[in-house]
């Protein structure tokens, strides 16, 4: 690879290659397709949390004028869903609803307007059934079950896992603590509602444009769904107007106007309102957990036993996973040398939770750094230097058997100690202001695809223009990541070529070879490694040709700038369409692909899929937050944040990425909450589910930690998801500081530190949060020894 | 019930037959197909449709064509001048303001009020002014840094008229 080249692109904060478009107004989201003929499609929803489906009648609604088509359950009875696993959704409900908003039926009109007003002709007999609505009920009630595959009653899944002993983990420790703590559902909320359109050719081909994450797995449960083989169906995600993990399903919208195309042979587009995309979620679980860990006195784990709680809503979406994840990254960040996880997750009559940025690991990551807080008062430690002393080596295996590359956490947590002073700050403080440490850990993309297949992750094929323009081929998604951008980078910078010369054609199943899609930070390393492999032979065969010519060596030739030339005499050069055109004269039409696949390298044991990683990224962060003793009121004066990327291939970019995650992060830990009220949506509004406004955000002070990683193109991890993590429990931490209160939960509200200096007034332990687990069976765990030898090369 | 409509658009006079009670985000997107205008919520939360109507920022999910007869209205594709990028649009793609760019139509038409108002704002004032523009993707700060950058731009344009176009970030 190209470690030793000199580096032109790469680690330089370059313009995205599709910014100019998104600012003179010309990037078209799905929304904004509008074929000739077309027609809108509108979607009828269940006004009720669990029922049956008694009777539908369309014929009222096709008797309407305006209304072209209508459909019911019926007419795609094939369930789907992301997961092989969880195959339990259905475009259209046949005989059961399970949550308020669940798809019924759908019309097609001439507009919206008449859709709509389709919709209220359509006649639809429920027989309700009791709701299941929070965890403790799903685990309670056996006799009505929301699903019957659920593993037992409505417990979707049951995990018990336990790696190494943690009884004589137990024994060894000096201090053990045990914790209960809750972190409540949220929505990805993007300013982009979701929409889709589909065309059906004469050719007998479906075209459907999406505002989809994952066009690849769109593709997949499109063929399944309709019955059509994927060589008549292309898929193409457009631009995606924010995503953050609520694109990355396979969605009822996109089989309803597929099918509603196919039905009337007309192009039909559906744009969900936002009350529906509240509905349509996939966020952030809500998650109940118990942590008891033991501690020596110095900081070190002896033993941890983890339970998570998932409330799952009404379908499986990626839950299965998401159960998993909130037990796999504890190990990552500090040794735990003996490991118990114990999760599930519960079907409830709610809108589906599923993967949000972070993807079920800042729930635990919030009770972990929440709980070594805890311990450092406990033990009388600094809750940086605990830390630091305790830090999972480089190279190494941790004993759930995930393999760790680089490990810059030691640097994050320096960089972020000593920009906010936190070691000298923090003894000095006045009351009601504080400061608060937490660390975390992600994926640089997930080790297996979600459908169990040997193939690459992430594809990519290059072709080469006699005028020397290079196009890049790809399935990768760009939600705004700058995802296309890096792609163009990585190309141009492997053919020494300036960036307008890149074109890159991506996200399109016709088109592109297959990248996964944009979900667990995946796409720099995957798609970086594939460009780089399909750059190679280009590069060869032009500077074969160009060293013939110039009668050099191919070993001396540089090729930059849009030329190729010779390292010891500058002016033997050629263009780079020079070079082409005597390569292409050499060896045929110019082209090549280059694909990517993760290494193999998790444990033996069920779940060993969910974890593993190319490379781990590293965050440190540092709240400082000042609270108003006597209302409870506190605000967040400033964030340090700093991430170990690997490399940054692009610095602009990856601060972006991180001061997005911040800000994600503050709004999860300050006030978003997806909660309802007998199965309704409380506050299914942007007004109404408070989102930070640019009023809201403090300064973020960003560091970026090169560890160069040698799994990623140019060293680079992941930046995307990551630094999310670890600002809930920064704040928690800080807010104890300033106040003495221990607020376990999140969000944090003013009115729950309020009621914490309450009992503090009244000189109770000041802690707000869960007081209890509901009683479960846990099976017998699965025990897994630990890897053998615990550092790795 | 259709009627007549006259509308000034990015400078020039749109005629046009349509419902009344459209609003002027769908009179614009699907009349008029200004898609650079984009929708998040349709009810005045979050400031993604924001056009200039007379020079101030307004949600066009919120105002029914037939009162801006006779307005000047502006949308984002009216921004830049014969395909020259406003500083503001040009410091947006430079640093990384725009991730996603959905909200960034209507960020910039609201920025571009503000510094028409106020050509040296501090940061406050720039939170003030771009409250009620949600964006998920950035935190905001880049978006601060890049109105700011284009208003000490336009500000030594105006001293130097040839002097602005700037280095790439």
């Amino acid at each position: 690879m190209a470690e030793t080249r000199e580096l032109n692109l790469i680690g330089n904060s370059w313009t995205k290659v599709d910014a100019m478009g998104m600012v003179i107004g010309e990037t078209r989201f799905a929304d904004d397709l509008h074929l000739p003929h077309m027609l809108y499609c509108k979607i009828l929803r269940s006004p009720h949390p669990h029922a049956l489906i008694k009777r539908v009648d369309l014929g009222p609604a096709l008797k309407r004028s305006g209304v072209v088509a209508a459909i019911s359950g019926h007419d795609l009875p094939i369930k789907y869903g992301i997961l092989p696993v969880s195959q339990d959704e259905e475009a259209l409900c046949v005989d059961k609803v399970r949550m308020v908003g669940d798809p019924v039926a759908a019309i097609a009109a001439l507009d919206e307007e008449i859709a709509e007003a389709a919709l209220e002709d359509i006649v639809v007999e429920y027989e309700p059934l009791p709701a299941i609505l929070s965890i403790e009920e799903a685990i309670a009630q056996e006799g009505i079950q929301i699903h019957e595959y659920a593993q037992q009653g409505n417990i979707h899944r049951l995990v018990s896992l336990e790696f190494g002993n943690i009884e004589d983990g137990f024994a060894l420790a000096d201090h053990i603590r045990e914790d209960l703590f809750y972190y409540e559902g949220n929505t990805h909320l993007p300013m982009e509602q979701h929409a889709a359109l589909a065309r059906y050719g004469a050719d007998g081909r479906l075209t459907l444009w999406s505002s989809t994450q994952t066009p690849h797995y769109v593709h997949r449960a499109l063929a399944k769904v309709l019955e059509l083989p994927q060589s008549r169906i292309q898929v193409i995600a457009l631009p995606v107007g924010g995503g953050f993990g609520g694109k990355t399903d396979p969605f009822s919208h996109e089989m309803v106007v597929s099918k509603l195309a196919m039905l009337t042979g007309r192009p039909v587009k559906a744009t969900l309102t936002r009350e529906e995309v509240f509905y349509t979620h996939r966020g952030r679980h809500p998650v109940l957990m118990w942590i008891r860990t033991g501690m020596e006195a110095d900081g070190a784990i002896t033993a941890m036993h983890f339970r998570s709680f998932l409330d799952g809503g009404a379908y499986g979406s990626y839950g299965v996973a998401s159960t998993y994840y909130t037990g796999a990254l504890q190990t990552v960040t500090y040794p735990i040398p003996n490991y118990k996880f114990e999760g599930l997750r519960v079907f409830t009559n709610k809108p589906p939770c599923g993967p949000k940025r972070g993807h079920a690991t800042p729930q635990p990551r919030f009770a972990l750094e929440v709980q070594l807080d805890k311990f450092a008062q406990d033990l009388n430690l600094d809750p940086a230097k605990l830390r630091l002393k305790h830090l999972v080596p480089a190279h190494s295996k941790t004993v759930n058997h995930l393999t760790i590359t680089t490990m810059g956490l030691g640097k994050c947590i320096q960089k972020v100690v000593e920009a906010s002073g936190f070691d000298d700050r923090r003894g000095k403080m006045p009351p009601g202001k504080g400061l608060g440490l937490a660390c975390s850990s992600y994926l640089t993309g997930a080790g297996l695809p979600i459908y169990w297949n040997k193939m690459p992750h992430s594809g990519v094929q290059i072709k080469v223009d006699r005028g020397g323009g290079v196009t890049v081929f790809c399935g990768s998604t760009d939600i705004g990541q700058g995802s296309d951008s890096v792609l163009a980078a990585i190309v141009a910078e492997e053919l020494g070529l300036s960036l307008d010369r890149v074109i890159v054609v991506t996200a399109d199943t016709d088109l592109t070879p297959v990248d996964l899609g944009s979900y667990s930070s995946r796409v720099t390393l995957m798609t970086g490694n594939a460009a780089i492999v399909a750059a190679e032979p280009l590069r060869n065969m032009i500077l074969s040709a160009a060293a013939e010519q110039l009668d050099v060596s191919p070993a001396r030739l540089i090729m930059r700038e849009n030329r190729v030339f010779s390292a010891d005499d500058p002016s033997k050069e050629l263009l780079f369409e020079e070079a082409a055109q005597l390569a292409e004269a050499t060896y045929g039409t110019l082209g090549s692909v280059g694909s990517y696949t993760p290494p193999r390298r998790g444990g033996r044991y069920k779940g060993a899929g969910v974890g593993p990683s190319p490379a781990y990224s590293y965050s440190a962060c540092v709240a400082e937050v000042t609270c108003d003793l006597a209302t409870g009121q506190y605000e967040v004066n400033k964030i340090w944040l700093a991430h170990d990327v690997g490399k940054a291939i692009n610095p602009t970019l990856v601060i972006g990425q991180i001061e997005g995650s911040v800000y994600m992060g503050l709004g999860e830990t300050t006030m978003e909450e997806q909660v309802y009220r007998r199965g309704l949506h409380k506050i299914p509004s942007m007004l109404d589910y408070k989102s930070p406004t640019m009023l809201d955000i403090p300064e973020i002070e960003s560091f970026l930690v090169e560890t160069h990683d040698s799994e990623g193109p140019y060293g680079a991890k992941e930046a995307g998801q990551g630094p999310l993590l670890p600002v809930a429990p920064a704040v928690a931490n800080a807010i104890y500081h300033a106040t003495g209160v221990r607020v376990d939960e999140v969000p944090i509200t003013a009115e729950k530190v309020f009621k914490g200096l309450q009992q503090q007034v009244r000189g109770r332990r000041a802690r707000i949060g869960p007081t209890q687990i509901p009683a479960v069976e846990w099976p017998e765990p699965e025990r897994v020894d630990p890897p053998e030898e615990l550092l790795v090369e | 019930m259709k009627q007549l409509i006259t509308l000034t658009v990015n400078g020039q006079i749109r005629e046009l037959w349509t419902s009344v009670h459209k609003t002027l985000l769908e009179v614009l997107r699907e009349d008029l197909f200004l898609t650079g205008t984009k929708h998040g919520c349709e009810l005045g939360e979050c400031g993604t449709c924001s056009v200039l109507i007379d020079g101030r920022p307004t949600l066009s999910c919120l105002v029914l064509p037939i009162e801006v007869q006779g307005s000047d209205i502006l949308t984002v594709e009216g921004i830049a001048k014969n395909g020259r990028p406003h500083p503001l649009q040009t410091a947006f793609a430079e640093l990384g303001a725009a991730q996603c760019g959905y909200c960034t139509p209507g960020i910039l038409v609201t920025a571009k009020a503000l510094l028409e108002s106020d050509p040296r704002p501090d940061e406050q004032s720039i939170r003030q002014a771009l409250a009620g523009n949600l964006c998920r993707c950035t935190g905001y700060c880049k978006i601060i840094e890049a109105v700011e950058l284009a208003a000490e731009r336009m500000r030594s344009h105006n001293l130097q008229p040839e002097g602005s176009g700037g280095s790439s970030g």
